[in-house]
């Protein structure tokens, strides 16, 4: 027994040894990283990359009632924008289009935000117990066990018009008729996106949270800060880049998104990803690819713009 | 700025069941050096964070000059603490570190600028101005960390092991510029520190703590020469605590105090005496420390020691193995307040046949 040990071990020891000069060489552990790395690579240019040029490509092409043409032509382009700045000061579809959609992400940006940093500051800072900690942390996870349109779908029998909300608001008194807003309506929408995405702001403010030394916070209150001014000056500074992180990720879903806003805006809102969607069912494709080209332009012009804002790669 | 008192009345802390600090009382006049010195956990930070106000007293009261400020936040109380880590801003460069007390109290731009500028200047830090925390070394940042603590004119300041991040070279030449600051600014400092040495360097009052309580205050020069407990003798170092079978109280005899002879040599002054047998020499340069194990079994003592200047050795060397009287005035041994025979830690030695 003790024998077959010491010979593992003297094997394990061998290996090390072997290991040894492979690790010390750079040329050889570049190789291996390169190696390392290469399946994630393939995996992104298969299916990132590749989709993504020929979308771009597509966007050139020639279409018409019948047919789809390679091409390079701009005519998707015109189209997209046809008649946008001669109807100036008058918002055309594209415009308007993209101001509803902006103005949702905003919402959910400002709604998750608040939220967000709230839940991450409770978590951080107010639980003492790591394990109460965790606990509450996984608990902010159980929405995510079912998928998304199921979650959105659990909102119909709450906020309908026979729903639970309304008619424990009448049973009050608080109200006569049943609300309209509450469903299919740009409330709901921005309910929804606030209910899925929350999780994606609160884990990053988190994270950063979790790394301001503690005495930071009472060197602050030792030089005379209130709770208040702690939090503005010492504690949000140094969440910059967990609220950058988590405004992109919030920020891209929400632009791109076209399932929240047709289910729980009852399929009478617009918004880009929805107008995409629809030119691919009509198997428009050049023009929808026109139409994701741009709203890709757009959403890493925001995302440019949060980075310039915070240097992100400190967090990462 | 002035110096204000400190003074705690039977100040206790207790976290759920432990107790970390046992009803504490300590005088600490205006404008001292006060050092709070002992092991880790013996409640030394925790008395510190309680006249910061970084803790609540469980019980007692906390003075600062005239003032009671146990129900007062730390801006309140006029002191200023220095954290151990510096807890430097990561994200402000160091004269916005400094203008940060100034900035949260509304002054004004311009003044608390001047200020952090004069505060810089003070701690030799005026050239760095514009740097960020993360591109200091270590003793830089502690010179801002001090400055930032003394921006809003502390009349107490209060520091938690300042020195203990340091290298030894640095430590040496930041103590010398503490206390240089102290007697300049003329402010009451409290220190919290395990290092004996660092204590009587620095302090005019040496707190020594063990196990939640103080063991001994007292001026440095009376810690050392007059130690109050076994404790604070053997924590201080330079004593050997002695349980002699005639007495039934410990004494602490200072090491150098040791008077070696030849076992049987009857020519020795009298005294109490012990005999022993020499169990290591070590060369130290300017004196010569000997180890000692005591031959009589009644006469408990851990560790016993005795040093010589090295030309009274190289007089009359002593070899290993071989049997001593050592002897010691009267007045050289220094009853002990406690009456137990110290804890036996089993030596080296005593290990190995």
């Amino acid at each position: 027994m003790d024998g077959t040990r010491a010979l593992q071990m003297g094997r394990i020891d061998d290996a090390r040894v072997a290991a040894a000069p492979g690790r010390v060489a750079p040329r050889r552990s570049r190789g291996g990283a390169y190696w390392q790395a290469a399946p994630f690579a393939l995996l992104f240019l298969l299916f990132f990359i590749l989709p993504l040029c020929l979308t771009v490509a597509v966007s050139f092409w020639h279409y018409d009632e019948y047919s789809l043409t390679p091409a390079f032509t701009l005519e998707n382009y015109q189209e997209v924008f046809d008649g946008c700045i001669a109807k100036l000061p008058a918002l055309c579809v594209t415009f308007a289009t993209y101001l509803s959609t902006l103005r949702f992400a905003l919402l959910a940006w400002v709604a998750t935000l608040v939220l967000g940093f709230g839940i991450a500051y409770f978590l951080a800072f107010h639980v003492r117990s790591v394990p109460v900690q965790m606990g509450l942390f996984l608990l902010c996870t159980v929405p995510f066990w079912t998928s998304n349109i199921i979650r959105m779908v659990a909102w119909v029998p709450l906020l309908g018009r026979n729903g639970l909300v309304n008619q424990g608001l009448q049973a009050v008194g608080l109200t006569d008729a049943p609300l309209d807003w509450l469903l299919y309506s740009e409330f709901s929408v921005v309910l929804a996106f606030v209910h899925l995405y929350t999780l994606f702001m609160m884990v990053p403010i988190f994270n950063s949270m979790a790394r301001i030394d503690r005495s930071l916070i009472e060197a602050a209150r030792d030089a005379g800060a209130s709770g208040w001014q702690t939090l503005w000056n010492v504690v949000i500074p140094l969440c910059k880049p967990g609220i950058v992180i988590g405004s992109i990720f919030v920020l891209t879903i929400v632009m791109g998104d076209f399932v929240t806003v047709g289910i729980m805006g009852g399929q009478q809102i617009a918004s880009i990803g929805k107008v995409i969607q629809v030119q691919m069912n009509y198997l428009q494709f050049p023009i929808a690819a026109a139409n994701a080209v741009v709203l890709l332009g757009i959403v890493l012009l925001m995302i440019w713009a949060l980075t310039r804002l915070v240097d992100i790669r400190r967090e990462l | 700025m002035h110096g204000a008192s400190v003074e705690l009345i039977a100040v206790s802390k207790r976290y759920g069941a432990a107790l970390a600090v046992d009803a504490v009382g300590l005088q600490v006049p205006a404008g001292s050096y006060c050092c709070l010195l002992g092991p880790s956990g013996c409640g030394k930070t925790t008395t510190l964070r309680m006249i910061a106000g970084h803790e609540t007293a469980s019980d007692g009261h906390i003075r600062i000059g005239p003032r009671e400020v146990g129900h007062l936040p730390p801006a309140a109380r006029g002191t200023a603490m220095m954290f151990q880590s510096y807890a430097l801003f990561p994200h402000l460069d160091c004269l916005d570190n400094v203008a940060f007390g100034p900035r949260m109290r509304g002054v004004d731009k311009a003044t608390r600028q001047r200020r952090a500028r004069e505060m810089l200047a003070l701690v030799r830090m005026e050239s760095y101005a514009h740097r960020l925390p993360a591109q200091l070394s270590g003793g830089q940042q502690q010179r801002v960390a001090l400055g930032r603590a003394l921006v809003t004119e502390p009349s107490v300041l209060l520091l938690d092991e300042p020195l203990s991040a340091l290298d030894p070279f640095l430590r040496i030449q930041v103590r010398a510029e503490l206390k240089r600051l102290q007697k300049e600014l003329g402010i009451t400092f409290i220190h919290v520190t395990h290092s004996q040495e660092e204590a009587m360097a620095l302090s005019d009052l040496v707190v020594v703590m063990n196990g939640g309580r103080i063991e001994q205050a007292a001026p440095p020069r009376e810690v050392f020469s007059r130690p109050a407990t076994a404790f604070v003798a053997r924590f201080i170092g330079g004593h050997n605590v002695i349980a002699l079978p005639q007495g039934c109280r410990l004494v602490a005899v200072r090491v150098d105090r040791m008077r070696l002879s030849p076992a049987g040599a009857e020519d020795a002054a009298p005294g109490p005496s012990l005999t022993a047998r020499v169990d290591t020499v070590e060369y130290q340069g300017s004196f010569v420390q000997l180890r000692l194990q005591a031959l009589d079994p009644a006469v408990s003592a851990t560790e016993l020691f005795a040093v010589m200047p090295d030309d009274a050795f190289a007089a009359r060397p002593f070899a290993v193995g071989e049997p001593v009287t050592a002897r010691w005035g009267e007045g050289d041994a220094h009853a002990l307040r406690d009456v137990q025979p110290p804890a036996v830690a089993p030596a080296l030695e005593e290990l190995s046949p």
